[in-house]
């Protein structure tokens, strides 16, 4: 008799799950849709417009000559060579700046985690550039710093009898990864600085017992214990590296040549001094799916690093 | 053979001096526990010989070497930490022979001494898991294999067992017990878990304020206290002080009186009290026995507790002092009670007015 009263009381369960919680589940929805509405139709629209547009004809000059043309934009498009010049600087860009700011920052993040006199005020000034919007900063290198006649690296090696190096004439590409570096140093410093202060003082202690000299106990302790850390500024910095424009079109205008046009900066000319309003959506595709390439390879080795 | 020695070790941090003159010998293969309350210096010291902490005068000697300026990896010590401060992104095994490979032993020999430790502390299925996989004792386990790999001359624990919950808390100290047994090593421990301490050392070093208080065997500390400090220091629950005028002094001893009128004959040589000095008489909560034929004073009982073997009693007595009395487990007791007790005499230990135990007459 009891075991028939379990059964019983274990049977109910399922359908009586089902029924408290399907008046649950359409409310939850409901009051879910509102945002997942707004932003599916913040990322569809954009994105099915692009897909639209890249299959017409249809530039601006000739606005009444639009028709639709199938895979012609991307014939045009993928045989130009300017798109692989420009998606080749765009991986070098990528790459470059995140090897100096990740590099630097965590030897930097090392330096302003000891203590020294003004360590407050120092941590300031390493981290303000970020603040500095990245019209203002390219342009103070580029009238201030890296100006040929009037910038203070010339006066700096002139004043040596090196003669002036014309920065963005002779190394265009160079000079922007210097710029977009020294903007986002300080963020990578900031995340790897207070990931370095979470770190265990009782583990320095214990790996100094086990005989570890400072480059040991960096390379074992600190470094370890930054990989995640590490592995989130990649990530981040990648997303905006991807789509550096503001300093290439203060700058070098994306110049001399080809020499610093990126993918964004390629679309860019396609779509607001061609007028290819078609050509330029088939570039922002490319854009889409190289950024998903590289979103793929980074989003594997951060979530192994999270993993371990 | 290992050896330590600290001559008036001093430790001065810009202007306040923490450690205040340390002398102590630790002998080969001994089992010294640092006690004292929160912030007596006792886990500074312990620094200061692992060579964490600079020593800021005085002498550290290991085995008659001087040491003041060797770095911490160099004298010969291995430490586990409170923390455990295992390394989160090594294995069991790699965290174990992390100081060998530091050294430069090759990977399979490193492995082999790994194993040989994991098995001796039973971790040998755990050897490849990283410490994160592993439970708070598999985690102290392996933060005494890591100092075991090292073969040190010297083992120094600082409060090892504290993030421990009680029951493992037992189990450990057990194993540290025969571990120090099997290894016949000479371990420093600091803690100020009153058990531990007892159970654990061939010697107890109390400090209190960076001074030494008193050094001696558990049972000798127990007995004979130097000073109030260490008699309310040691033992739990804490010892009971009365203040008391003295009545009478004797060839048996000083007979004192207690508040309440009652008296007690403490035989202990009157070294530098006399009659009418005010002074204090120390007795142990479990040296005080409820006794209704003659009693020496009596109280009233403001709070009980029962622990099962024992009952503790909170008792006011005449003068508004509260005293402690371990009664039998089952004694039938009610809160407002008043109840007679009785104090003997050589049991108790008095102090004269600097807080010195007065000296037993022999």
């Amino acid at each position: 008799m009891t075991s028939s009263v379990v059964t019983t009381a274990q049977d109910p369960p399922p359908p009586a799950a089902q029924t408290t919680s399907s008046p649950q589940k359409v409310p939850a929805l409901a009051l879910v849709a509102p945002s997942v509405i707004a932003l599916l139709l913040w990322m569809i629209v954009p994105l099915a417009m692009a897909i639209w547009f890249a299959f017409q004809r249809y530039n601006l000059l000739l606005p009444d000559n639009r028709a639709f043309t199938g895979i012609a934009n991307f014939t045009y498009i993928l045989t130009d060579p300017a798109l692989w010049v420009s998606i080749g600087i765009t991986l070098v860009l990528v790459a470059s700046v995140l090897v100096i700011t990740i590099g630097l920052g965590t030897l930097l993040a090392v330096l302003f985690n000891q203590e020294f006199p003004g360590r407050g005020i120092a941590r300031v000034l390493a981290i303000s550039p970020f603040f500095v919007m990245p019209t203002v900063s390219a342009l103070i290198w580029k009238n201030m710093l890296m100006h040929p006649v009037n910038g203070l690296l010339a006066q700096m090696t002139r004043g040596l009898g090196l003669g002036a190096v014309d920065w963005f004439a002779d190394f265009p590409l160079i000079s922007i990864i210097i710029i977009v570096s020294w903007e986002w140093l300080p963020f990578a410093l900031l995340i790897l600085l207070t990931a370095i202060q979470s770190l265990d003082t009782d583990q320095i202690e214990a790996a100094r017992m086990d005989g570890a000299k400072p480059l040991a106990l960096f390379r074992f302790v600190v470094l370890p214990h930054l990989s995640r850390a590490i592995a989130v500024v990649a990530m981040i910095e990648t997303i905006f590296f991807l789509t550096i424009f503001a300093e290439i079109f203060v700058t070098t205008g994306g110049g001399p040549g080809l020499a610093t046009t990126n993918l964004a900066y390629y679309i860019y000319l396609k779509a607001l001094l061609e007028f290819d309003v078609g050509g330029a959506s088939a570039g922002g595709l490319i854009a889409v799916v190289l950024a998903n390439i590289v979103a793929l390879f980074l989003v594997r080795s951060v979530a192994k690093n999270l993993d371990t | 053979m290992s050896t330590v020695t600290l001559k008036n070790i001093r430790k001065t941090y810009t202007d306040t001096e923490v450690i205040k003159g340390i002398d102590l010998d630790i002998d080969d293969r001994e089992f010294v526990v640092f006690v004292g309350p929160s912030g007596c210096g006792k886990s500074t010291l312990m620094r200061m010989i692992a060579g964490l902490e600079d020593i800021t005068s005085g002498e550290l000697l290991i085995d008659g070497q001087h040491m003041n300026n060797v770095p911490p990896d160099k004298r010969g010590l291995a430490m586990v930490f409170q923390t455990y401060a295992l390394y989160p992104h090594m294995t069991v095994a790699e965290n174990m022979a992390f100081s060998l490979r530091l050294a430069g032993v090759p990977k399979a020999q490193r492995y082999e001494r790994a194993k040989e430790v994991g098995r001796v502390l039973q971790l040998e299925p755990l050897l490849d898991r990283k410490p994160g996989a592993l439970s708070g004792g598999q985690r102290q386990r392996v933060a005494i294999g890591r100092a075991l790999v090292r073969k040190p001359k010297v083992f120094l624990f600082d409060e090892p067992l504290s993030n421990l919950d009680a029951a493992l808390r037992g189990q450990m100290r057990l194993e540290l017990a025969s571990l120090h047994e099997s290894l016949q090593a000479t371990m420093i421990y600091v803690t100020h878990d009153q058990i531990e301490a007892m159970t654990l050392a061939d010697k107890i070093v109390v400090l209190q304020g960076g001074v030494i208080e008193q050094i001696g065997a558990p049972m000798e500390l127990y007995n004979h206290p130097r000073n109030k400090f260490v008699a309310g220091f040691r033992g739990s629950p804490k010892m009971n002080f009365l203040p008391v005028a003295i009545a009478g002094v004797g060839a048996s001893g000083i007979t004192v009186k207690l508040p309440g009128g009652g008296t007690v004959v403490v035989p202990v040589r009157p070294a530098n009290v006399q009659l009418g000095d005010r002074i204090t008489l120390g007795v142990r909560p479990e040296h005080i026995r409820i006794d209704a034929e003659n009693p020496t004073i009596m109280g009233e009982v403001l709070v009980i507790e029962h622990l099962g073997d024992a009952t503790s009693l909170y008792v006011k007595v005449a003068g508004g002092d509260t005293m402690i009395v371990q009664a039998e487990g089952n004694r039938q007791v009610s809160v407002r009670d008043r109840i007679p007790m009785r104090i003997d005499g050589n049991l108790c230990h008095l102090f004269d007015a600097n807080d010195i135990t007065l000296p037993k007459a022999s």
